[in-house]
């Protein structure tokens, strides 16, 4: 097990002590709830919600985990292909998702469910993706939340441009709309990636990259990926840079709020690094088993994003075991419902496979798909006798 | 009519296009202020800004791939690719993305973008600036890939991709470009997807693409004088191909060769010759004949008149498909 990274001890220096009050295990970065639970300050970064909004993100987190947690179910249950699961991601999906405007635009990778969930956005997409009913379609632009990209990294420039689109409209500035476009760690080693930041930064383009480092890019760890963490080297293109506790549902929604204000008033791009774990393998089909051991995940079990939340709530009084039990009980009522429906999805026509080609589409694909359609009915016809 | 260069069609041709379309943008390396290496957007910066023609970072995939999100905004892009050989670090974002992207959406959204790309040799250029990779993007459903000849073709065809919903790769002859012609900017354009007959003729048809439609037509005049009478016809469109003027012609001469600079396996003349063989079987006379690029890299440029198909290899291959 010698092969396995750890986090590694911070420096136990002042600055240290000041910006992580708690752990002494984390990096620097911007921490406003302690794995314990406990309020902490920031110099830079503040937070003030409603108590019905403090609430709020505890029910997203938990639904949302409740919701993931179906789709892992609903692969060994032999109704999906395959699942990634964003099990200890929630307070980074959920605080930067809670973040965003209604105008605003939403890039997502492929692991991004708590972010489709508080945008709204109907949350069966990513699971007739992946029973392998459709490719992932929805009305994106009514939805302002773009269709998952599963090259890595290819999303990111994708980003770039309809943020530049954005600028170009007069968008921002006073009541303007911001763009985030979510990534892994791995992804910061890709061309497209790199691009992106050069692109963001010379067109000062509203968009935020947000990176949730999730310490994995399926086996390889961060040290196969940078040997700079990618908040430090939004610098080098021009983008301010900030670490957040990716696990502190408060740090995440503040950061993500000052810098997507940032973008939206014409400041420019940024980028933001949640620090955060992969609870669950990459994917369904993966072994984390061969790369990883229970140590790690007991180290991170500690830092859970729910439970301090939680802790919290009940210390400052905001929720009782009663509101628990009924975030508890619709969550479990999303389910059910998710459950039906995702059995309930049919099997596309053959027809599907030819007719979102092209806009205009050329005379031998029409050829190709009369012939397609005659086989599957001579087939049908076959079976019938 | 006025007479101009390909150059000037395709630069008149944008014109058009930025002063129709308000949403439609020139984005690439050094298209603005220089107005591109060729000078294809000569002028264009000047007269309608640098927000509409963007001189764009060193990054062909940041080309192709902010040409998406803008196109996801609304915006129609016109990239330009400096060099045929300089495509392939946009690759994954042209056929994993761009071509993909309406049919992953369910057709709910469309990729108006069009991807200009200077191709081909004949030029003595170094390498990587002579290529013809269209075979490449023929091969990715979801692109459609088209060709000009001549300046005429080219102040229309560019105009009609950019009006088109569907991703177009446009291939540029780069060795035609200053090559003039007369252009009617007046009379109803073929369409964008159609093949054209440009010689008529009965003995056997030249079919052909790009840069090499002129080789064709010399080889044609040339075997005139020998008492040939060979029909030519230029593809345009790649992809789609449009097969009815082919079927046509050959079921009158029962003869083909298909002719460009493209290396030849798995170039455009192995789907022609294939699609031919199974459409046109008994009006056949002989096998369908392929003059192409050799399979080798683009060769050194003291080399590439040994590599491009020309006038005499052309006529070879129509008195090989006559011995049948």
């Amino acid at each position: 097990m010698g092969t396995v990274d750890r986090p590694r001890p911070a420096k136990k220096t002042a600055k240290n002590r000041r910006k992580s009050a708690s752990s002494t295990n984390d990096p620097e970065f911007v921490q406003l709830l302690t794995p314990e639970g406990r309020r902490v300050d920031h110099p830079d970064y503040h937070l003030s919600l409603t108590d019905d909004e403090y609430r709020g993100l505890y029910r997203d987190l938990v639904i949302s985990r409740e919701l993931d947690a179906q789709g892992t179910a609903l692969q060994r249950q032999g109704q999906l292909g395959l699942w990634p699961s964003m099990l200890g991601q929630e307070a980074a999906q959920i605080g930067s998702g809670r973040a965003l405007k209604p105008k605003d635009t939403v890039f997502p990778a492929y692991r991004e469910l708590g972010v489709q969930w508080v945008r709204g956005v109907d949350i069966i997409s990513p699971f007739a993706l992946f029973r392998g009913v459709d490719l992932g379609g929805r009305d994106v632009e009514a939805d302002r939340f773009q269709i998952y990209s599963i090259v890595i990294a290819s999303q990111t420039l994708h980003a770039a441009g309809y943020a530049m689109g954005v600028a170009k409209d007069g968008a921002v500035g006073d009541d303007g709309e911001a763009v985030i476009v979510y990534h892994g760690d791995g992804a910061t080693s890709e061309g497209d990636f790199n691009e992106a930041l050069i692109w963001a930064g010379v067109f000062n383009s509203p968009l935020v990259f947000f990176c949730q480092n999730n310490q994995y890019a399926i086996s390889e760890t961060n040290a196969r990926q940078f040997r700079v963490p990618p908040y430090k080297r939004a610098e080098g293109f021009g983008l301010p840079g900030v670490r957040v506790d990716g696990n502190d549902v408060l740090a995440c929604y503040a950061v993500s709020d000052s810098l997507l204000q940032r973008a939206r008033s014409g400041e420019g791009p940024s980028l933001i690094e949640a620090y955060t774990y992969r609870m669950q393998p990459h994917t369904t089909s993966d072994d984390a088993t061969r790369y990883r051991d229970e140590a790690e995940l007991d180290y991170w079990r500690g830092k859970d994003p729910i439970a301090r939340y939680r802790t919290w709530l009940e210390a400052e009084s905001l929720a009782d075991d009663d509101y628990f039990a009924s975030v508890d009980s619709e969550a479990s009522e999303h389910v059910l419902e998710l459950r039906e429906r995702v059995m309930n999805l049919s099997d596309p026509d053959v027809t599907e496979m030819f007719d979102s080609v092209y806009a205009d589409v050329p005379p031998s694909l029409e050829a190709e798909r009369a012939e397609a359609v005659a086989f599957r009915a001579s087939l049908d016809e076959g079976s019938e006798s | 009519m006025a007479t101009m260069t390909m150059v000037k069609g395709l630069n008149e041709g944008l014109r058009q296009v930025l002063e129709q379309d308000e949403k439609a943008l020139i984005m690439g390396e050094d298209v603005g202020l220089l107005g591109g290496v060729f000078r294809v957007t000569d002028g264009l910066q000047k007269d309608f800004g640098s927000e509409r023609v963007v001189d764009t970072p060193l990054s062909e995939s940041g080309i192709i791939g902010t040409a998406i999100g803008l196109a996801l905004r609304g915006y129609r892009p016109i990239c330009e690719i400096q060099f045929d050989g300089f495509v392939y670090p946009g690759f994954d974002q042209l056929v994993s993305q761009l071509a993909k992207l309406r049919n992953r959406s369910g057709g709910r959204i469309k990729m108006p973008v069009v991807v200009r790309i200077p191709c081909g040799g004949g030029i003595g250029a170094i390498e990587h600036h002579s290529e013809s990779p269209e075979s490449y993007f023929v091969h990715t459903a979801g692109l459609k890939v088209v060709t000009c000849a001549s300046p005429e073709d080219a102040y229309w065809m560019i105009q009609q991709a950019a009006a088109s919903d569907d991703p177009v790769v446009f291939f540029e002859p780069k060795r035609r470009y200053h090559a003039k012609a007369e252009v009617d900017t007046t009379a109803a354009p073929l369409g964008l997807h159609r093949s054209r007959v440009v010689r008529s003729g009965s003995t056997a048809t030249l079919i052909a693409y790009g840069p090499t439609v002129d080789v064709a037509l010399n080889a044609a005049g040339a075997a005139a004088e020998e008492g040939l009478d060979l029909e030519v016809i230029d593809l345009r469109s790649l992809s789609p191909i449009d097969w009815e003027p082919l079927r046509t012609s050959l079921r009158k001469t029962g003869r083909a060769v298909v002719v460009h600079e493209a290396p030849q396996t798995l170039g455009m003349g192995s789907e022609v010759a294939a699609r031919l063989s199974e459409e046109c079987f008994y009006s056949l006379e002989a096998p369908v004949m392929r003059v192409t690029g050799y399979d080798v890299p683009y060769p050194a440029s003291r080399l590439e008149d040994d590599y491009l198909p020309n006038l005499d290899r052309v006529l070879d291959a129509v008195d090989r498909s006559l011995e049948y």
